[in-house]
């Protein structure tokens, strides 16, 4: 058996590996291992393409390899659960930089290829090129956002969307003289990644904070195309599988965050979104007056210590207060009381898919008490208390019954319905998206104002005595 | 608008439709309260607590709203208008022969025992709200019957063995009987000819169970007709239990109707002396054979209650969940203006007379996912808690892959495919076959991706992107094929581009496949 088809059949099996490192997320008992059958996927992808260098190159790569792995695996050990998000976001801008290179090295190597597929290795270069260059800046402005480092609040360039369009043009124009003679190329590849990367900036810098989660999926879903052009470009079956998974995957989260926050699919993955929000100002006066009724502690402590069923709906606001830990253990003080508790989880509570679960399970609590919008949003008429805890437009009934308003037909989680709902609310502020809540106006409704992790603690205390 | 709250004048009735609590919701939705003096006396609710929250006293049926809680007097038809609202259980089953008159008077009169049983309307469910306490007083009451303890204990002076109690059909009464008696520290067993064992057993009940297999949910939360077979075992076991247990607890109605015998006298004769029936169904001629309603009679030892008024009796307590009731039902009524809406489908079928025609039975309306099917002839044995609180507990995880799942699939199948496998048919000649297997491979992982991703649970969602960083860290092998494909020395730009590209790319397979590794490590199951 020569080498290259031993690599082959490496490949092959990495990939079904990598299939399986996917599948297995299907439920957390089977998760723990398909992440090992990705880890063995990938030694076997590395080990049986380290087959094919010459000789001489297997030191850089040794040295290259560690020193990644090192740095990556410190970068895991560190993370906060609550900073998964610009951890997430950052490797997105790795991958998109590493495959950007990955075409400049084949670019650089100088071997083009004749004919039909010289066009097709030079579109395919182009392609990748230009995805990653996108894929890099739009991450690291998404993590500059998510750490705070760059404002979060969208940006918006006049005549934007021209703009975009007129730069796209531009790239794709250019590709045309590029694949006539490649060999040539380089000035051009350079103007079209400086092209991309601005467009990756712009299209980032022009969202804002809640909308996080389908802009970190969708370029989630831009590093696996990135990823699977480069494939092409090399010929390598095992890259484009791989691309494509990721890519898909990608793509199918920003199809769940967009119809959980009822905007179209179609309208994200081209980075138009967000502009509803920049240019409507929030309405004013055609909301429901009123002010909301405010609660203390203490009347909270007796109504939890009679309640039987509680449901808990978390949003970002515990992240950012770092209440996870106090909330567990808050749960775990109830349940032992004989009174249920569960957690209602929106699929865009947070800056990630799934970052609420994430922080649960952090605090160590049981995942089987965290259900999802589907599976709870019935059993809120049955529930005695809701607690609301640093969420604000997923709990918004206006999404409801209120056409006039700017999120109506987001799917919500019906808190309205229960016979008490508490908000936990840092101060008297509209959510993200600047709406009124009314759900703070309706009658079982009460406020509990102040830092969510110092409320929670004191409820706590106000349990044990 | 007025409403006029009337004082009860059925015999032996002390609830009220509204308290100075719920009178106060009432002004919040723009209504002023008018009571009748001494409405709320036998709940313990004077004049002046009425006055104090808000309320004039005076004359209710002059208001544009009337609020009562048991069948209104057939002689209060006479002085209804054209006009005017009445809210209160009616019970038209029974009373189809006063439905001319009440709506000869123009009048709309609203049946709270007729609310429908879906999800909107739970919050005015008064039967339900009402049952709910009736079979906590139920156990209240045959302790007070009862010559012993309810839970077992080891004294000095002796043994006590826990009360053995048998609670027959499993509605919201039921289970309240169940929860209650529990609470006190009986043995509860319970029995119910619909598969709600879950239900039960989350009470904290045994689910007593026939032989015969037969399903037993004739749909709307009540019991369908059961077979002969199937009532003479359930008889044959309620007589063996009855020998055992110290305390019965009947819950069988059927509206309208007389209520089914389920304990007979052979079986009130196998009771041990001193045991205690409930029989909640007394007023509809009770569920066993020797109940006399509104009386306590003693059978050999064996004590039969038959209280009609068990709801009264904790008058204060049922008329605030009763007001609670109704003041959900006028701000549904009320969206933004007070009006009856025949087309809503909560206020239709509780209408029984409108604009001076008779609007019951409400016309069937096709089942639909929230309502349950219409039987030809429900035999209810027990009104079921609409949702029973009962920790339904749904397994975490797959529910939302079939819903979410078909209109991206279907959609991207049914419009692109053809598209895409036209132009490839178009321009194949033209493309190297390498190219084509290589786009083989992309389309089919394209495919395995959406299939595998839509099965991830949402719950992982974060793992997933952070595994496929991982695993898109595979662009390394991009790097190195640069590097082989090098045949310069070793610092080449092209050789530090590539190393440049692998040591990005090895970031991100030690980062992502570590993380994920440190936040699986933390899900875990309730042990």
């Amino acid at each position: 058996m020569d080498v290259t088809s031993l690599s082959t059949a490496a490949y092959i099996a990495a990939s079904a590996l990598f299939i399986r490192s996917l599948g297995g997320l299907s439920s957390p008992e089977t998760a723990r291992e398909g992440n090992t059958q990705g880890m063995v996927g990938m030694a076997l992808a590395v080990g049986a393409t380290a087959l094919l260098l010459p000789q001489a190159t297997l030191p850089i790569l040794a040295v290259m390899i560690v020193i990644g792995l090192t740095i990556g695996a410190a970068l895991a050990q560190r993370v906060a659960m609550t900073s998964m998000p610009q951890l997430v976001a950052i490797l997105h801008s790795f991958v998109g930089l590493a495959a950007a290179l990955v075409g400049y090295a084949s670019q650089l190597g100088g071997e083009h290829p004749a004919g039909a597929e010289g066009v097709i290795h030079s579109l395919a270069l182009y392609a990748g090129v230009f995805i990653g260059a996108v894929t890099f800046t739009g991450s690291v402005v998404a993590w500059g956002k998510l750490e705070g480092k760059i404002r979060s609040k969208p940006v918006v360039l006049p005549a934007r969307h021209a703009l975009n369009l007129v730069l796209v043009l531009a790239v794709v124009g250019m590709a045309i003289p590029y694949a006539m003679n490649p060999a040539a190329g380089l000035p051009l590849l350079l103007v079209m990644t400086v092209i991309g990367g601005f467009l990756g900036w712009h299209m980032v810098m022009a969202i804002g904070g809640a909308d996080m989660p389908v802009v970190v999926s969708m370029l989630n879903s831009y590093s696996g195309w990135a990823a699977a052009a480069d494939g092409f470009l090399l010929q390598n079956d095992l890259l484009i599988v791989t691309g494509a998974l990721v890519g898909s995957s990608g793509a199918i989260l920003s199809y769940i965050m967009c119809k959980a926050m009822a905007r179209s699919f179609v309208s994200v993955i081209l980075g138009g979104f967000g502009a509803d929000e920049g240019a409507a100002p929030a309405p004013a006066g055609t909301g429901p007056v009123g002010e909301p009724i405010a609660t203390d502690v203490e009347t909270l402590v007796k109504e939890l210590a009679a309640a039987s069923s509680v449901i808990i709906v978390p949003g970002y606001g515990m992240a950012v207060a770092q209440a996870q830990h106090p909330v567990c253990a808050l749960t775990k003080n109830l349940r032992a009381r004989g009174i249920d508790v569960r957690f209602a989880i929106h699929p865009v509570a947070g800056r990630l898919p799934g970052h609420m679960n994430v922080l649960l399970a952090e605090a160590n609590l049981p995942y089987d008490l965290v259900l999802e919008m589907d599976e709870i949003n019935d059993d809120f008429p049955e529930t005695d208390v809701v607690l609301v805890i640093g969420a604000n437009d997923i709990v918004n009934p206006g999404a409801i019954d209120d056409p006039s308003s700017p999120i109506y037909g987001m799917p919500v989680l019906h808190a309205w319905e229960a016979a008490r709902v508490v908000v936990f609310k840092r101060g008297k502020g509209a959510g993200y998206a600047g709406v009124e809540n009314p759900l703070f106006l309706r009658d079982c409704t009460r406020m509990l104002y102040g830092d969510a992790k110092k409320s929670v603690d004191a409820l706590l205390a106000g349990l044990s005595t | 608008m007025r409403i006029g709250v009337l004082a009860e004048q059925w015999p032996g009735e002390r609830r009220v439709a509204a308290t100075p609590d719920t009178v106060g919701r009432l002004q919040k939705l723009g209504f002023t309260v008018v009571v009748e003096s001494g409405c709320g006396e036998k709940a313990s609710f004077t004049d002046a607590a009425y006055v104090a929250a808000g309320a004039e006293v005076g004359d209710p049926l002059q208001a544009d709203i009337v609020l009562g809680v048991r069948p209104f007097p057939f002689s209060l038809a006479a002085t209804a208008r054209r006009g005017q609202v009445w809210i209160a259980h009616f019970w038209p089953a029974q009373r189809e022969n006063e439905l001319a008159e009440w709506a000869r008077s123009g009048a709309t009169v609203l049946a709270m025992d007729q609310v429908p049983r879906i999800t909107r309307a739970q919050k005015l469910d008064a039967l339900s709200s009402q049952a709910n306490l009736i079979g906590y007083r139920a156990v209240v009451e045959a302790a007070g019957q009862f010559g012993r303890f309810f839970p077992g204990q080891v004294t000095a002076a002796g043994k006590v063995t826990p009360a053995k109690v048998l609670v027959i059909g499993a509605g919201v009464a039921g289970l309240a009987a169940i929860g209650a008696a529990r609470g006190m520290g009986a043995i509860v067993r319970a029995f119910d000819t619909r598969p709600i064992a879950e239900q039960i057993q989350s009470m904290g009940a045994e689910f007593l169970e026939v032989k015969i297999q037969e399903a037993g949910d004739g749909g709307g939360g009540y019991a369908k007709v059961m077979s002969p077979e199937f009532i003479a075992a359930e008889m044959a076991l309620f007589l063996e239990q009855a020998k055992e247990v110290d305390i019965i607890i009947t819950t069988a109605l059927i509206p309208g109707k007389r209520a089914p015998i389920l304990v007979t006298e052979e079986a009130v004769r196998a009771m041990k002396p001193g045991s205690v029936v409930v029989d909640l169904a007394a007023e509809m001629g009770g569920n066993c054979a020797l109940t006399v309603a509104g009386e306590v009679v003693d059978v050999d030892g064996v004590k039969i209650v038959g209280f009609t008024d068990l709801a009264s009796r904790m008058a204060e307590q049922s008329s605030q969940l009763y007001g609670v009731n109704l003041c959900h039902l006028l701000d549904d009524m009320t969206k933004p203006d007070f009006r009856v809406d025949m087309d809503d489908e909560v206020v239709r079928p509780m209408t029984v007379c409108h604009e001076g025609a008779v609007t019951w039975p409400p016309p069937v309306r096709p089942p639909s996912a929230t309502a349950a099917p219409v039987v030809a002839q429900p035999k209810p044995e027990a009104p079921k808690a609409p949702v029973a609180r009962a920790p339904k507990r749904k397994k975490s995880g797959h529910g939302h892959a079939p819903a979410a799942s078909t209109t991206p699939r279907s959609t991207l199948s049914l419009m692109m495919l053809p598209a895409a496998g036209l132009t490839l048919l178009v321009l194949s000649p033209f493309l190297p076959p390498a190219f084509l297997s290589h786009l083989m491979v992309f389309v089919l992982a394209v495919f395995i991706g959406f299939q595998v991703v839509w099965n991830v649970t949402p719950a992982l969602h974060t793992p997933l992107m952070s595994v496929t960083n991982a695993i898109s860290g595979i662009i390394l092998v991009g790097g190195m094929g640069a590097m082989a494909a090098e045949k310069g020395s070793m610092t080449s730009p092209t050789m530090i581009v590539a190393a440049l590209a692998i040591l990005l790319a090895m970031i991100n397979v030690g980062g992502g496949f570590m993380v994920t590794r440190r936040m699986l490590g933390m899900f875990r199951k309730e042990s």
